[in-house]
């Protein structure tokens, strides 16, 4: 066992710890945009404890202390404690779901005081980011196992869950960026490609599901999603299965009679092609099927499983659509899917939103000149839909200058945990990653109106003591294992 | 594989992933490029014109009487609010000038608003509420004076009479629970919160309308958006029409004036309520305006609470009127016949048990004991009835005695449609045994016999056991609300229930409730030309004897059927008797007689004293 000994400054990650302090900086600035208003107020007001701008500077400050106590425990410290911490956040989770007053439905605020009060659910990221690393990096760890498989996945739907039964339930979904970690150390990628084609269906099937092809009496979302499965099954057996003559022939097949039928079709004589879809994908459902018994290739049991799962999955979720969802949970993915204009209702938020934006123009407005912010017309302008502000006011420059920032602080810790010697620290950082693209991804994508509304905030640009601190927990625990990386524990 | 490979295999994944951020940053990237540089359309939205979304209330409904006289309706009224971070310098003693307030109110009312739950200084804050029309003239007028404080509209109740506040009820800002649960709601609108218009709130409150406006960077509206395209009507709320006779409720509230009591009265064959009297009443128009908050006030501190709904909230012994039942359940049993004959000799004596009775005729049949009230009759019967052998001890024959009892209303809630409605007691064999063990027999529970004991009622219940011998075996479940505009009143209103004895049983208890009229304890009930029928009440409890009664008329085609309780009135000839009879006449004939009218005046007049305690 080796320890290097030195000034742990010399060692922490500086671009880091940069590109942290300009979001932090850009996002209380935006604060200050949101929650100005027209009265001729001293600039000095901001730092007021009164005020939200005051509050979340206070935090921040709070954030930058505790990440410099973080950065003074060794790797070995956080790994021997992983569990423990786990375990008492996940209590805590459990038991802020009993005494947790109800706010807006959700049960997820511990009052400290009058006018402070926290969200332990924040700091179970960093818990469950912890134990994740510590479990999977024990000796012998592998993801082809199934134990080891099964107690990850449940390392981190555990809190997922607890958040559920808080009705936080934007915030559990962020527990599914560790699937992404998961993929990186070895899950079979077929899970990504399930759920990316699940996605692309539901897309793609509701969307134009209702849309005909001009001289046939056919539903062009459901022709396409059955061009997509015969697609998708073909790139997996390309890339997972023996490529050989017997899978070209598959390939003559499928494209010769999509492309053929498609053409006879539309000029020739119209006849419902959706039915030659459907004996195509058959056809290659029995032939996979024979290759199995006759070949001995098992890979491509799985292409017919995935085959057979696309049009369950299809076919449910026309009835999820109609018979499942709620009315107003209808209307918003029909909103988001530009199917149906909105105003007034669940379209509101999301079309104010796009106006504020589309109003700052290529330099946008100035600090604190927004209109469209200042007037409220955007409703959590300082929590959810902050990037509102920074679009309305910094304009097309100021958005994408925060974007790329984002987009360069993600990629650094990627960067960061590809250069661990040890599965612990990998993992810790792809963690990190994976949570931070999370948040960026759904919150800015909805804002500019390509992604469903679920309310979870921007890192370091959202007003919130709790999770601007949660997040530099989980930053600054992540820079001193960086900084540990060459020991070896 | 060894593991070197796949760690290796696996370390290839990470471009995969560079790539998912690279391509989730283009596409964002491209996406505000779209928005912001390329799409004219948002710039042309927001430079110069916004959304503005406005709620637009609807009417609340209207309450009519039976005879479709108007009760209930609105009436504008403001409210005064603030934005704290947007007051600048204000010349106070103006403000509270306009406002008619002194300096020290408008102190005290800012520093309870900063106390309170909810607080912020970027919101809409209550200053004061309820203005009338005149009131809010002044401060209108001046308005521009006070940057930060606005002014809303609202819609309030006002009320054409004096009468039935207790059930017509109140309307109050909704609650925060209530906002969280209901989407409906938002911040500071009125909901029902008592009587009437809490029960019937989702009916009265109609649909919110929305109006798409459009405004400008300053604020200004400038017009609705695409003429008005967007907007949706809001729908006003439904209409009620009440079973009620406001003359005849007023008629009620004043013979119970400086009496605490109740009356009820209820038409039998549909189940609609008459009038139903509280005493102490209020009059609902206190609670209108400026004044409310001192008036509510004082009526709330009241140690008689007048804003209790006796009618339906109070319990209390039924007294005699209760004897009408156990007839009607000996009746069905096979205990007794009408002919059946017991011994009273001045009371029901059991080995060293006594329970009094009055003077009379002795032993005697069914009618008279019910015409004149007799205590031993229904004793024995009860005592029959557990001997008879029918049953397997008294346990059982106490729950089949319980379940007649059930059938005809008791020891639950009725269910009528306003809330806080009280279940009153029946007990059953295992209440007895819990406290007895098994050692207890129809001697241990005579009392019930005669409505006194652990048995209670309220006066609805009371009234509903009336209407159900009126009808000789059924009741309709007695509502308030007799119609709702463009609705349909829910079965349980328009059904009705029979109880478990036969008619044949009831035409019984009918003769001698008759010839209590004509012959025994209700003859003061007695109206010429029309066959009332009756029976009185006396109910010991602590104090002195409260006076109760029942009645309903015609007897063959009844019209009306009411129950009368007052308490600490004394004999039910008293209080109950009178009373009774002014509210049937007055509903049977539509105005008193002269000789009538000098009873109702004495009767108005006459003050019970109930001491300084709590009530």
């Amino acid at each position: 066992m080796e320890r290097e000994r030195g000034n742990i400054l010399h060692k922490i990650d500086w671009v880091t710890i940069a590109l942290y302090l300009s979001l932090g900086i850009m996002g209380w600035f935006a604060i200050c945009g949101a929650s100005y208003s027209y009265i001729e107020s001293d600039f000095l007001e901001f730092l007021s404890l009164g005020e939200r701008t005051g509050k979340q500077a206070m935090w921040m400050g709070v954030s930058f202390f505790t990440g410099i106590i973080l950065l003074c425990f060794d790797k070995r410290i956080y790994k021997d404690w992983s569990f423990i911490i786990y375990i008492f956040f996940t209590l805590l989770c459990i038991v802020t779901i009993f005494i947790a007053r109800d706010i807006k439905g959700s049960r997820s605020w511990i009052s400290l005081g009058s006018s402070f009060s926290l969200q332990p659910a924040e700091f179970m990221k960093f818990a469950t980011t912890l134990a994740l690393a510590s479990f999977m990096s024990r000796h012998g760890f592998s993801l082809q196992k199934k134990g080891d498989l099964i107690g990850s996945l449940v390392l981190f739907m555990l809190p997922m869950l607890v958040i559920v039964g808080q009705r936080e339930t934007g915030s559990a979904l962020v527990y599914l960026s560790f699937f992404i970690v998961l993929y990186r150390e070895g899950m079979t990628g077929l899970v990504l490609l399930t759920a990316v084609s699940a996605i692309v269906y539901f897309i793609v099937g509701i969307r134009f599901g209702e849309v005909h092809f001009e001289s046939l009496d056919v539903s062009v979302g459901h022709y396409a999603v059955l061009v997509l499965i015969q697609l998708f099954s073909l790139a997996m057996v390309k890339f997972w299965c023996k490529y050989d003559k017997s899978a070209l022939v598959l390939f003559v097949v499928n494209v010769v009679g999509t492309l053929g039928c498609y053409w006879i079709a539309i000029y020739l004589i119209s006849f419902n092609i959706i039915i030659v879809q459907y004996l195509l994908v058959a056809f290659n459902v029995i032939y996979l099927l024979l290759r199995v018994r006759l070949e001995k290739e098992k890979d491509n049991l799985w292409v017919v499983l995935f085959i057979v799962g696309s049009l369950a999955f299809y076919a449910s979720c026309d009835y999820v659509m109609h018979n499942v969802l709620k009315e107003h949970q209808r209307t918003r993915i029909e909103v988001l899917l530009g199917l149906k204009e909105d105003l007034a209702g669940a379209g509101y938020n999301v079309h104010q939103s796009k106006i504020a934006i589309g109003s700052g123009g290529v330099t946008g407005k100035g600090f604190l000149n927004g209109t469209q912010t200042k007037l409220k017309y955007v409703p959590e302008q300082d929590t959810d839909f902050i990037f509102c502000t920074i679009g309305e006011e910094q304009g097309f420059a100021g958005s994408v200058a925060v974007i790329l920032v984002f987009a360069a602080f993600v990629l650094r810790l990627m960067y960061l945990a590809e250069r661990q010697n040890d599965r612990f620290g990998r993992v810790y950082g792809y963690s990190l990653a994976a949570i931070f693209f999370f948040h960026f991804t759904i919150n800015v994508g909805m804002v500019l109106g390509i992604m469903p509304v679920i309310g979870i905030p921007l890192p370091f640009f959202s007003y919130g003591g709790s999770s601007f601190l949660g997040f530099s927990i989980l930053l600054f625990s992540f820079l001193r294992v960086d900084a540990d990386r060459n020991v070896r524990l | 594989m060894s593991n070197a490979y796949n760690e290796f295999k696996y370390e290839k994944r990470k471009y995969v992933l560079g790539g998912i951020v690279l391509l989730v940053v283009a596409v964002y990237i491209v996406r505000l490029f779209n928005l912001q540089i390329l799409n004219e359309e948002y710039k042309d939205k927001a430079d110069s014109n916004a959304f503005y979304k406005k709620t637009v209330y609807p009417a609340r409904g209207l309450m009519y009487d039976r005879k479709g006289r108007l009760l209930v309706y609105n009436q504008p009224a403001y409210d005064i609010t603030f934005i704290p971070r947007e007051i600048k310098k204000t010349d106070t003693l103006e403000l509270c000038s306009a406002l008619g307030i002194t300096r020290d109110d408008f102190e005290k009312r800012m520093a309870l608003i900063r106390k309170s739950r909810g607080y912020s200084s970027y919101t809409e804050q209550s200053f004061m509420t309820r203005l009338s029309a005149e009131e809010f003239a002044p401060f209108n007028e001046k308005l521009y004076r006070f940057p930060g404080f606005y002014v809303r509209k609202r819609s309030i109740r006002q009320y054409t009479h004096g009468a039935a506040g207790v059930l017509f009820g109140d309307i109050g800002e909704v609650s925060q629970k209530k906002i969280d649960s209901d989407p409906y709601y938002t911040r500071g609108d009125y909901i029902g919160t008592q009587g009437l218009e809490a029960s019937y709130e989702e009916v009265l409150r109609g649909e919110k309308g929305t109006e798409m406006l459009l405004r400008d960077a300053y604020g200004r509206i400038q017009g609705n958006y695409r003429d008005g395209a967007y907007d949706t009507l809001p729908v006003p709320g439904k209409n009620l029409t009440l079973g009620i006779d406001i003359e005849l409720q007023e008629l009620g509230e004043r013979l119970l004036q400086n009496k605490i009591g109740s009356i009820v009265a209820i038409e039998p064959s549909t189940g609609e309520i008459l009038c139903m009297v509280s005493s102490p009443s209020y009059d609902p128009r206190l609670l209108v305006g400026r004044q409310r908050g001192e008036n509510h006030e004082q009526l709330s501190q009241d140690k008689r609470k007048p804003l209790m709904n006796r009618a339906v909230m109070g319990t209390y012994p039924p007294g005699s009127t209760f004897k009408t039942s156990q007839a009607l359940t000996f009746l069905q049993e096979g205990v007794i016949t009408h002919e059946t004959n017991f011994h009273c000799s001045k009371g029901f004596r059991y080995n060293k048990f006594k329970l009094g009775c009055h003077a009379h005729g002795s032993p005697l049949p069914l009618y008279p004991a019910i015409a004149t009230s007799c205590n031993a009759y229904f004793c024995w019967g009860l005592v029959r009835m557990f001997s008879s052998g029918k049953y397997k001890g008294a346990q059982e024959a106490m729950d089949v005695w319980r379940d007649y009892m059930v059938s005809m209303g008791f020891g639950y809630k009725l269910g009528i449609d306003i809330p806080g409605e009280a279940r009153g007691m029946i007990p059953n064999s295992k209440y007895y045994s819990r406290h007895y063990g098994n050692y207890w027999n129809a001697v241990t529970v005579i009392s019930i016999a005669i409505g006194q004991g652990e048995v209670t009622l309220t006066p609805l219940q009371i009234a509903n056991l009336c209407a159900t011998i009126a009808n000789r075996g059924t009741f309709v479940t007695p509502h308030l609300v007799s119609s709702i505009e463009g609705d349909t009143l829910p079965g349980i209103y328009r059904e009705h229930r029979p109880t478990k004895a036969g008619r044949a049983a009831y035409e019984d208890v009918v003769k001698g409730m008759r010839q209590a009229v004509t012959d025994g304890t209700c003859r003061g009930a007695a109206i010429p030309g029309i066959e009332v029928c009756g029976k009185t009440g006396t109910a010991e409890n602590k104090g002195k004897d409260h006076s109760a009664f029942i009645g309903f008329a015609p007897m063959d085609d009844p019209k009306i059927s009411v129950a009368v309780y007052v308490e600490n009135g004394g004999f039910g000839a008293t209080y109950g008797v009178p009373i009774g009879k002014l509210i049937m006449e007055k509903y049977l004939n539509d105005t008193l007689s002269d000789e009538s009218l000098k009873k109702a005046k004495e009767i108005q007049d006459r003050i019970i004293y109930y001491g300084e305690g709590e009530r």
